[in-house]
């Protein structure tokens, strides 16, 4: 590295992207982060060596760049992944958060774990098999969980001798898939590559001149980290009232809270949900000095021009914009569980910052995610499996469609008596 | 303005809102202080995540005994410095009996006086969440961990019965004697929190800039030799520029050459660093793994 790039290096003024990848070892996923991870200098000498050594012993060529990313001991056993396991690198442009997740159906759950976070997906293919089954549920997967960026990695090139034609083929194929999943939204990337051999992942290597898009890393380097931030979208749920009540705060009351979407200014006129009470902000304290507009994703503290009854739980809004406030609705929801979802069950459902209890009224469908075909009314949601489910709730929430908003619109589905965390839900209306 | 925060500035609102959720929803939560840069950062984001209020929690040093004693004098001057209640433990009969790496080996003395005194201190302070400044990057085990961290009724960690973690909605809810341990810093990397470091002014312990210092070397390794005791037989010390990378325990943390004495060359030195700073702990190396460690209800 020269000095210049030392330089870049240390600046701390870069944006952050969280992406996913999902895949199996079949298909390459491993060596293409192992690839990232090596090419962007993302991995120490002590880590490479210790990888190259196990190479030595019994891996086929390359194979130093997939035990990088080894896992614990029961997945280094099965020479699969079962977890998510989170992985970081970084380039002179952006920091990296990979959420790294198995590609198997019976990780489905998983994979949506990996899914809820991330702001792109890397689906990956290999090119000697083209669109499987397998990447149709990691699309409808990407989709589902509203990840705005879709990069379908074609991999393995190396392995057909670098063909446009297997590149086009592929594209076309799963373009024309994906055009029939009933969501809208999402960009799609298509980008060849060769993991093992390195070929449009980091640099672009010489074997596809044909091919004049970005590499992958010129992709993951140039797509937005956020959407719009408008002051429309402004949600602002309550996490917990600071009342230091000392000498010199003694009549100091602050909402603290993470701003999950939009932005607030002083003075704008607010309502809290689900109460409907109004009010104007007075101030938004930091620790850094009181700010005169925050936007998400910032944690902040908000104090109003009127003392309010406000708590844990409830939401701040801008009044002009304000979301659903719903006790009963529809959500897809993916079980996590050995002991199935049905109707009738009671659970608690922690939505935002509040946790309330819900009944399932109704299984409407499940979606068979290798057809994408939905099947109406089944008995029960099994684990990994995902369906349409109606829930009614002790006490409303404020909440948006998840399609609109990710974080308003999403909740997790905790049994009480286990307090496991037994699904995941979006919010549909 | 544009409105798209900085990484460091999104890693800090995350951090932030983790600890707001520890405690609005835990009965009775504490945060491990290591007197290290990760615990430095984490600290200071506690106190950003509190203001104006004073901090909700106290903090918890679990001293081995054999910590430098410069980073006792610095979490003692800091504790005092942003008024924060701390708690210091010690597992008094294992130190009275003369624990020590080169007698125990190194497993049974990390299990004596720094597992066991961790789990007798969270059951002595009836803690029920245990906010930590491990990172995910540091360790492969630690990769997979959640940020909420599942123990049961013994401290102990199983990685396959941990719960799934999606958004940012995290899954407080416990049965009594069970505790969570907390990760507010999962997602930064070593360069992350030097770089914050640097940005925010935060006080670090001296240990971790250059100086020429008395120390031993064995093998690759360089170990402080101020205390007699961390000695070997026939091993000799000499004065060497050097600093660490991390600190744990004088007898188990090695340094490494360094001439960085100001925190931009620290922060330069990290952008090129070749090596793992794990590399430094002796305690990451062995048959005992972080993973095994963790099961057993390490940090």
């Amino acid at each position: 590295m020269n000095a210049f790039e030392k330089d870049i290096f240390a600046a701390a003024d870069t944006e952050l992207l969280r992406f996913t990848t999902a895949g199996s070892v079949d298909d390459g996923k491993s060596t293409l982060i192992g690839r990232l991870l090596v090419d962007s200098k993302g991995v120490f000498e002590d880590q490479l060596d210790a990888a190259r050594n196990i190479e030595e012993k019994k891996g086929a060529k390359g194979a130093y760049l997939a035990l990088l990313t080894d896992g614990l001991q029961a997945e280094r056993e099965q020479g699969i992944t079962i977890d998510v396991a989170y992985r970081y690198f970084a380039t002179p442009k952006r920091k990296f958060i990979i959420a790294d997740t198995p590609g198997h159906e019976q990780y489905t759950r998983n994979m949506v774990t990996g899914a809820s976070t991330a702001h792109l997906a890397i689906i990956l293919i290999d090119a000697r098999k083209g669109v499987l089954v397998q990447s149709r549920r990691h699309a409808y997967i990407s989709r589902l969980l509203g990840i705005p960026h879709i990069v379908v990695a074609i991999n393995k090139m190396d392995l057909v001798d670098y063909s446009q034609e297997v590149y086009e083929k592929i594209k076309q194929e799963f373009a024309e898939f994906y055009g029939k999943l009933a969501m809208s939204g999402g960009e799609v990337t298509f980008i060849p590559i060769s993991a093992l051999e390195g070929d449009m992942v980091v640099e672009r290597g010489s074997n596809m001149p044909w091919y004049q898009g970005e590499t992958l890393l010129e992709k993951l380097e140039s797509t937005p980290v956020t959407g719009k931030v408008t002051a429309k979208d402004f949600r602002f749920p309550v996490q917990y009232v600071s009342r230091p009540q000392t000498e010199e705060l003694h009549d100091f009351r602050g909402y603290m809270g993470r701003i999950e979407s939009g932005l607030i200014k002083v003075g704008d006129a607010i309502t809290v949900l689900p109460s409907g009470l109004t009010s104007r902000i007075k101030e938004i304290v930091s620790f850094d000095g009181n700010l005169q507009q925050a936007f998400v994703p910032m944690s902040v503290t908000l104090t109003l021009e009127d003392e309010r009854d406000i708590s844990r739980g409830d939401m701040i809004v801008h009044t002009e914009s304000q979301p659903q406030v719903l006790k009963e609705f529809d959500a897809m929801a993916c079980w996590m569980s050995e002991t199935p979802l049905q109707a009738g069950k009671k659970y608690l459902i922690k939505h935002t910052t509040s946790t309330v209890k819900a009944m399932v009224t109704a299984l409407q469908d499940r979606v068979d995610i290798n057809t994408l075909d939905r099947i109406a009314t089944p008995p029960e949601l099994k684990m990994n499996e995902i369906g349409r489910v109606s829930f009614k709730l002790l006490k409303p929430i404020a909440c948006d469609p998840y399609q609109e908003n990710r974080a308003t619109g999403a909740f997790i589905i905790i049994d009480d008596f286990s307090n496991q965390t037994v699904g995941a839900g979006m919010i549909s209306q | 303005m544009s409105n798209t925060l900085t990484h460091l500035k999104t890693l800090e609102a995350e951090s932030i809102h983790i600890m707001r959720e520890v405690v609005a929803e835990f009965r009775n939560p504490v945060m491990l202080y290591s007197i290290g840069k990760d615990s430095s950062v984490m600290l200071h984001l506690a106190r950003k995540a509190f203001f104006p209020g004073p901090l909700p929690f106290s903090l918890l040093h679990v001293d081995t005994g054999y910590k430098f004693h410069e980073m006792i004098t610095f979490r003692d001057w800091y504790a005092k410095e942003i008024g924060a209640k701390l708690i210091v433990h010690r597992n008094e009969e294992a130190i009275a009996a003369g624990a020590h790496p080169l007698k125990l080996g190194v497993a049974r003395c990390c299990g004596a006086l720094k597992t066991k005194a961790l789990l007798d201190a969270l059951a002595a302070g009836g803690f029920d969440a245990a906010m930590g400044g491990a990172r995910r990057d540091e360790e492969r085990s630690r990769a997979k961990e959640r940020i909420f961290s599942f123990r049961d009724e013994f401290g102990q960690w199983d990685p396959k019965n941990q719960r799934p973690e999606l958004w940012d909605l995290y899954n407080c809810r416990i049965h009594e004697g069970e505790s969570i341990r907390v990760f507010p810093i999962s997602n930064w990397t070593e360069m992350d929190v030097w770089q914050y470091i640097k940005l925010e002014n935060i006080p670090i312990v001296p240990l971790y800039y250059a100086k020429e210092r008395k120390m031993v070397k064995r093998g690759s390794m360089l170990i402080p030799a101020d205390d007699a005791g961390n000695l070997k037989p026939g091993e000799v010390p000499e004065m060497v520029m050097c600093r660490f990378r991390t600190l744990g325990c004088s007898p188990c943390t090695g340094a490494v050459h360094s001439s960085a004495t100001t925190i931009e060359e620290i922060v330069a030195e990290a952008a090129t660093a070749t090596r793992s700073e794990r590399e430094t702990r002796i305690i990451d190396h062995g048959s005992n793994t972080m993973e095994d460690k963790k099961k057993e209800g390490y940090f």
